[in-house]
């Protein structure tokens, strides 16, 4: 069985600067029309870039300094909007295997959970700290220890929070919920022919 | 101390607690559309998986579907939209899924078809893998987004793992004032607890305004509860939600109905219910809202002026500020006034009948004004024979607006409606994230069927209480 633990992540980062980036900007709709998530990757932040590009600005996402990024800090309520998981899938590809920020939309952190995106918080002065220390720093290497929910790099150690449930899930490699799901499947079952409207009500 | 419908229908539900700390709730409708479903059964194929429970799984298409008569023939002119629907109807066919496809005259937005079949039920946990699910909560269901990964899991095992929210109960008192719609409470109740207020809450929308609201109106406002950060949001079964279901496809007859009735009356938050949070919203303080920024709460009602930067909190202002820049608005600038050239009435938030039918009333015997191209679409083919038997699409057509056929058309820009260049449009939609409706660098004023309708005729954003009879 394959090892899905996850305890570490250690990589350069790439600040987002921010409130309330949505899943349409992380990847257009556009890029939705697909039947695998293959080559996603490629769309991350797409029009974004180009809105940036034609007013002679960079965006994180096409600054050569952040191209080997893994670690991308945002601010709050980062993946808003539609439930698609091509956007985290999207980020993934790209090469981001986690996420720190103030806040999250709901749908979205899950959809992480389910790729073995770790998602960390933290208040704005500390995403703002480390998004500073990245652009003065962009070849420098975050660690993230999920057990103890803290980040080490070039601006020392600091503290981050995780969702103890998130946080239990990637330590034992039950991130992928399907499997757990499965074994309780007979109890589902069972709590089905209690529920009056699955006989509509005979 | 009672107990709320969020907490009720949860607990039947619930099948295990996960070793995550999560609960694995029994899922009792599932919807499907082709757009975050093919690599779903795709990870069912490969794990060897089954449906166990294809009874309780229902499909359409919706997001990439022309809204034409031309652009509906097959193969579809984009090879990649018709890929996306070969894959729905195989998938859907080869796991014994009912589809609700176009030839059946079945298909529509998913949040149109499931409420108008009767499929959506009060008391039930129903999920899709779309965010705006939350529509279904204006039954009292517990109605969510849900990823694709997700929607493996309801596949193969009709259950999801989900965390327990708290309830914030929005009271909206006293009463509308005339030209303020349910798109309006939607847009103020956002305005006032922003677009993350809702994050870890279910909202339960309730008080006279949402009492004396029809069932097309309360969808409207469980809509975009997802859009003020609520996964969830719904509304309490009542004498007005039973009315609605009666008699429809998928709901039960006679004495099972009677039976029906009596579970869903059951499950409604009791009088002493407790709540996380409780919120009161005066009707009469509504306006007719406009949005005109890139988030649904960067809102204004149409008579204000838009916001000064500095009047928001600092953590916001950049997000102000860059809504001004890509909308090419100033601080200060009345929102009344600003042209349009695009107009769209429909969507899973504004498509059904009554939204049809209140934007008609504005446009009948009107023309759209010179240089705006506008777009009535209904929310499903139903909506569609509906809304021709009472000669709306006539009142369209001859107005100059374009009537179309069932999709989500605007909305989303995965289909060839799409606004071009830095088009700005009046939509009924429920996003006016940048890009949003096709162009990079197009833009959306979210409004009400009404507020849009005038807007058509007027060519510009105009406060839709000038033109009450």
């Amino acid at each position: 069985m394959a090892d899905n633990t996850v305890t570490q992540i250690t990589g350069s980062g790439i600040p987002l600067r921010g409130n309330d980036i949505d899943t349409d900007r992380i990847v257009p709709a556009r890029f939705l029309k697909c039947v695998t998530f293959d080559g996603i990757g490629e769309h991350a932040f797409a029009d974004d870039i180009k809105g940036l590009a034609a007013k002679g600005e960079t965006h994180p996402f096409a600054d050569a300094r952040f191209a080997n990024a893994a670690v991308l800090v945002a601010n709050q309520n980062f993946g808003c909007g539609s439930s698609r998981e091509h956007a985290p899938q999207s980020l993934q590809r790209w090469g981001i295997r986690a996420i720190i920020a103030e806040s999250y939309s709901e749908i979205f952190y899950g959809n992480c959970v389910s790729l073995a995106i770790p998602c960390f918080t933290a208040d704005h002065e500390t995403c703002a700290k480390l998004q500073d220390a990245i652009e003065n720093n962009p070849e420098g290497k975050l660690t993230l220890d999920i057990a103890a929910a803290s980040a080490t790099g070039p601006c020392g150690t600091v503290s981050l929070q995780i969702q103890s449930g998130a946080q239990g899930q990637l330590l034992d490699g039950s991130w992928n919920a399907r499997a757990g799901l499965l074994e309780n499947l007979a109890d589902a079952k069972a709590v089905a022919k209690k529920l009056p409207y699955v006989s509509n009500y005979a | 101390m009672g107990q709320n419908l969020y907490h009720k229908v949860f607990d039947r539900h619930c099948v295990a607690q996960l070793a995550s700390g999560q609960f694995q709730l029994f899922i009792g409708l599932h919807l499907v559309h082709e757009v975050t479903s093919p690599q779903a059964f795709a990870m069912v194929r490969e794990q060897n998986l089954s449906v166990p429970f294809p009874q309780r799984t229902f499909a359409t298409v919706d997001h990439i579907i022309p809204t034409t008569g031309a652009g509906r023939q097959r193969p579809l002119q984009d090879p990649l939209a018709e890929e996306m629907l070969q894959h729905i109807e195989q998938n859907t066919a080869d796991f014994g899924i009912n589809f609700f496809s176009p030839e059946k005259g079945e298909q529509g937005v998913v949040h149109v078809v499931g409420p108008e079949r009767g499929l959506t039920q009060p008391g039930m946990t129903i999920a899709c893998g779309d965010s705006h699910t939350s529509t279904h909560g204006a039954f009292g269901t517990l109605a969510f987004g849900i990823g694709t990964s997700q929607v493996a899991d309801v596949l193969a095992t009709q259950t999801l793992a989900m965390a327990k929210l708290k309830v914030r109960r929005i009271n909206f008192t006293g009463a509308l004032q005339p030209g303020v719609y349910a798109k309006d409470v939607a847009l103020a109740y956002i305005n006032r607890l922003g677009v993350n207020g809702g994050v870890g809450y279910a909202y339960e929308f309730g008080g006279e305004v949402i009492d004396r609201m029809t069932m097309e109106e309360r969808m409207t406002v469980c809509n975009m509860s997802i859009e003020g950060g609520a996964r969830c949001g719904y509304v309490n079964p009542d004498q007005t939600t039973f009315d609605y279901l009666k008699g429809r496809d998928y709901c039960p007859e006679g004495e099972a109905w009677e039976r029906a009735v009596a579970d869903w009356q059951s499950l409604a938050s009791d009088a002493d219910a407790d709540y996380d949070d409780v919120i009161e919203i005066k009707g009469e303080d509504i306006e007719p809202f406009v949005t005109w920024g890139i988030t649904p709460a960067q809102s204004v009602g149409v008579a204000q002026d838009l916001p000064q930067v500095d009047s928001f909190a600092e953590a916001d202002q950049l997000v102000v500020r860059e809504a001004y820049e890509y909308m090419s608005f100033e601080e200060g600038q009345p929102i009344v006034g600003t042209p349009v050239d695009v107009v769209f009435i429909g969507s899973c938030t504004n498509g059904r009948m009554s939204d049809l039918r209140e934007a008609a009333k504005f446009v009948k015997g009107k023309k759209v004004a010179e240089g705006v191209r506008a777009l009535a679409v209904p929310g499903s083919q139903e909506v569609a024979r509906q809304a021709i038997d009472e000669g709306l699409d006539k009142v369209f057509d001859e107005a100059g607006f374009q009537w179309r056929e069932a999709g989500c058309s605007m909305c989303l820009a995965m289909n060839p409606d799409q606004l071009s260049g830095n088009e700005i449009s009046a939509s009924t939609s429920n996003r006016n994230f940048k890009g949003r409706q096709g162009s990079p660098t197009g833009r959306t004023l979210l409004m009400s069927p009404a507020m849009a309708a005038v807007a058509a005729v007027e060519g510009k954003v105009t406060d839709v209480r000038e033109f009450l009879e």
